[in-house]
């Protein structure tokens, strides 16, 4: 829905010449699975041949989580770690260790960059990991990042060893001050988190994707499948489920779908959309027709 | 053990044998009165205080219909719901008269409400998803809600009125449950945690307690909430997967009485539930925080400002207690309940947020399983063994029940 609004020229068909660019350092793997359907994504020295990460936010059931994240194929599974106390066992930290995935620790809950430096630490220490989602929201209601916070925080951090995954408005220069500071991949809002709203600014999203090398992964806003496929044809290398899954009716069902959706978007960008056209152009020709007697 | 004052309630007389309760909350009670009524010598033990933990801080919604949640797993828990909330009035009235104490049972019903367009939205799902299932729901406009709860804010946007939801005082509950015990010649320890469960020849033969001291039974009823998981001396294929679910919940007072608001009031992130005498409880946090129950500023700040945003009147009322509780959690969110994996071993666990709505329930359903009984349709819900070896999260065995894990909310 959303990737029909932008202009012609921005982020419409992207035939051969621009994929190299997605490619270089973007999480294009260079080797194309049999059946050459999705390539793995690199992000950092970790490689996912799954482009969707499942954020855990939302789940009010452990074992609806792992049905979810098995009909998901993610590989990749955030967790709010001012959340979980990652001593306790048999708990969401066990689900996912179960399910033979990644923790992906973010700062959610962060206002300032103090607070989000110290919980990443927390998380690198609890979770013997270096990854870390950057969050520091600047505004309770609309949840959306703090820009100022999250450049300071994402510095500080990059410079203590850790691999930087920030969530980041759709600002395109945010995002390469934000890569330029040393962050594995950015993590723009399609609209703000849980609001379902979808990508509200496909434009903004599509520079950023030309302005970024690294792995751009859309992280909020999906509301359901058709989101996260405009998300993919817009470029993103990947993206970011939590709400649109944990608090749908059948969270396995759109687990599943979503799934689909992020490998039929990444297809149909590769594939080359056809030009927006104001007038019809006939599919078969009118003219030459044939015979028949 | 003394049987004396033992009313059974039952033609069918199951041979007298002794049963050991785990556990002195609402459900450990509840089983076990449950039980001697049927005939059973019982026995109970706590590690703490009786009704010490998660009972005492719960708030007492009797409110499947509320609580209604999609998917299979919720319409197995509105089932159990449903059936304990009907056994509710009569549990009531048979405690209220063994144990000489009114249980508080309120029948206001819940008004649900959305203080926004986008809640109003989230509303108007969950009010579709009840018609379909076919429950009494009344939509209200905002001024139909303010008729008939004055005490709310004029921004309320929507509201959903579920006549048929009960609540009851928890505290009261299990203060008439501990009389009734005492009344039927239950042995009742209290302060005595259990270090591991006793297994002799293959089965469950009673329970170690401190200084090499035992109690023998012939059936173990583990009813430890939140501590059932890291219950010791079981092999690791007979434990199962509970896990403490963190709720923080405030209780407040009207010195000027009754009236600020006559039902329960539910709201994205809280409840309100209305005692009917002017005290309040308001709750309730879920975090997965391990054995923590410490109550955080952040927590009382947010149900706070949400409960006085929508009846503003809650900012005058005294702040009675700030506490928290550990729900014990399963992986599906539905109890276990049943014979356990080795004989002689009973659950009556894993209740979650519901422990106080399903007693009846559970109560019921063990005494049957005491008896032998057959298992029937709800039974299979709530079947102990359903996660099998390859549960999501089986707990560590090698824990101590009663450990001090800082459980003193």
């Amino acid at each position: 829905m959303a990737a029909t609004d932008v202009p012609p020229g921005t982020a419409g068909a992207r035939p051969e010449g621009t994929e190299t660019r997605d490619g270089t350092g973007a999480g294009a793997g260079a080797g194309t699975h049999a059946g050459g359907e999705m390539p793995d994504l690199h992000i950092a020295a970790r490689t996912l041949c799954s482009r969707l990460i499942l954020g855990t936010g939302g789940f009010t059931r452990l074992q609806t989580l792992a049905d979810a994240i098995e009909a998901s194929q993610t590989q990749l599974v955030t967790v709010a770690i001012r959340r979980v106390d990652a001593q306790a066992r048999g708990s969401l930290l066990d689900v996912i260790e179960g399910a033979g995935v990644a923790v992906l620790p973010n700062t959610a809950g962060c206002f300032t960059a103090r607070d989000a430096v110290a919980t990443a630490r927390l998380a690198r220490e609890a979770l013997q990991t270096e990854w870390i989602k950057l969050e520091v929201i600047g505004d309770e209601r609309t949840l959306l990042p703090d820009p100022a916070e999250l450049l300071r925080a994402a510095e500080e951090l990059v410079d203590d060893g850790f691999v930087v995954l920030p969530y980041t408005s759709d600002d395109p220069v945010l995002a390469r001050r934000l890569q330029d500071a040393g962050c594995a991949a950015v993590m723009p809002l399609g609209s703000p988190i849980g609001s379902g709203m979808g990508i509200r600014n496909p434009y903004n999203l599509s520079l950023l994707r030309e302005q970024v090398q690294v792995p751009v992964i859309l992280d909020a806003g999906i509301g359901t499948a058709s989101d996260a496929a405009a998300a993919m044809e817009l470029g993103c290398d990947g993206v970011l489920c939590a709400s649109a899954i944990s608090r749908a009716e059948d969270p396995v069902a759109m687990a599943r779908a979503i799934a689909a959706a992020v490998r039929a978007g990444y297809q149909a960008r590769r594939a080359g959309r056809i030009p927006r056209r104001v007038y019809a152009e006939p599919s078969s020709p009118a003219t030459g027709m044939p015979e028949l007697t | 053990m003394p049987a004396k004052g033992a009313t059974a309630i039952t033609t069918h007389q199951p041979p007298a044998s002794e049963v050991l309760v785990v556990g002195g909350g609402i459900i450990g009670l509840a089983v076990a009165w449950r039980a001697r009524q049927r005939g059973h010598t019982v026995t109970l033990v706590e590690r703490d205080e009786l009704a010490g933990g998660a009972s005492r801080v719960a708030a007492g919604m009797l409110a499947p219909v509320s609580e209604a949640e999609f998917g299979g797993e919720g319409r197995e828990l509105l089932a159990l719901g449903l059936d304990s909330r009907q056994r509710w009035p009569q549990f009531a009235r048979e405690l209220a008269a063994a144990g000489g104490l009114d249980p508080g049972l309120r029948c206001g019903g819940t008004l649900m409400v959305a203080r926004d367009g986008d809640e109003a939205e989230a509303l108007e799902r969950e009010l579709a998803f009840r018609q379909r299932l076919g429950f009494a729901v009344r939509r209200l406009r905002p001024s139909q809600a303010r008729e008939l709860e004055p005490g709310l804010a004029p921004h309320v946007r929507l509201a959903l009125e579920l006549p048929d939801d009960l609540s009851v005082d928890p505290r009261r509950v299990t203060a008439a449950l501990r009389a009734a015990l005492a009344r039927a010649g239950v042995t009742v320890y209290e302060g005595c945690p259990v270090q591991r469960l006793l297994v002799r020849s293959g089965a469950v033969a009673g329970v170690a307690l401190a200084a090499g001291r035992e109690l023998r039974a012939q059936r173990v009823v583990v009813a430890a909430g939140a501590w059932s998981g890291a219950i010791a001396g079981l092999p690791a294929e007979a434990t199962l997967p509970v896990r403490p679910v963190k709720g923080q919940i405030l209780r407040l007072r009207d010195p000027a009485g009754p009236g600020l608001l006559e039902r329960v009031l539910r709201f994205e992130g809280g409840y309100l539930v209305p005692r009917g005498d002017g005290r309040y409880v308001l709750g309730a946090t879920m975090e997965e925080r391990g054995f923590d129950a410490t109550v955080t500023a952040g927590a009382v700040t947010e149900l706070l400002r949400d409960a006085s945003e929508l009846v503003p009147g809650i900012s005058e009322l005294e702040l009675a207690e700030a506490s928290a509780g550990l729900r014990p959690g399963t992986p599906d969110n539905l109890p276990l309940i049943g014979a356990g994996a080795l004989p002689g071993l009973v659950w009556a666990t894993g209740h979650h947020r519901n422990g106080v709505l399903l007693a009846p329930l559970t109560a019921d359903l063990v005494a049957a399983t005491l008896s032998d009984a057959p298992a029937g349709r709800l039974e299979a819900s709530c079947a102990p063994d359903r996660f099998g070896g390859a549960s999501v999260s089986a707990a560590p065995a090698e824990a101590v029940v009663g450990a001090t894990a800082g459980v003193s909310p």
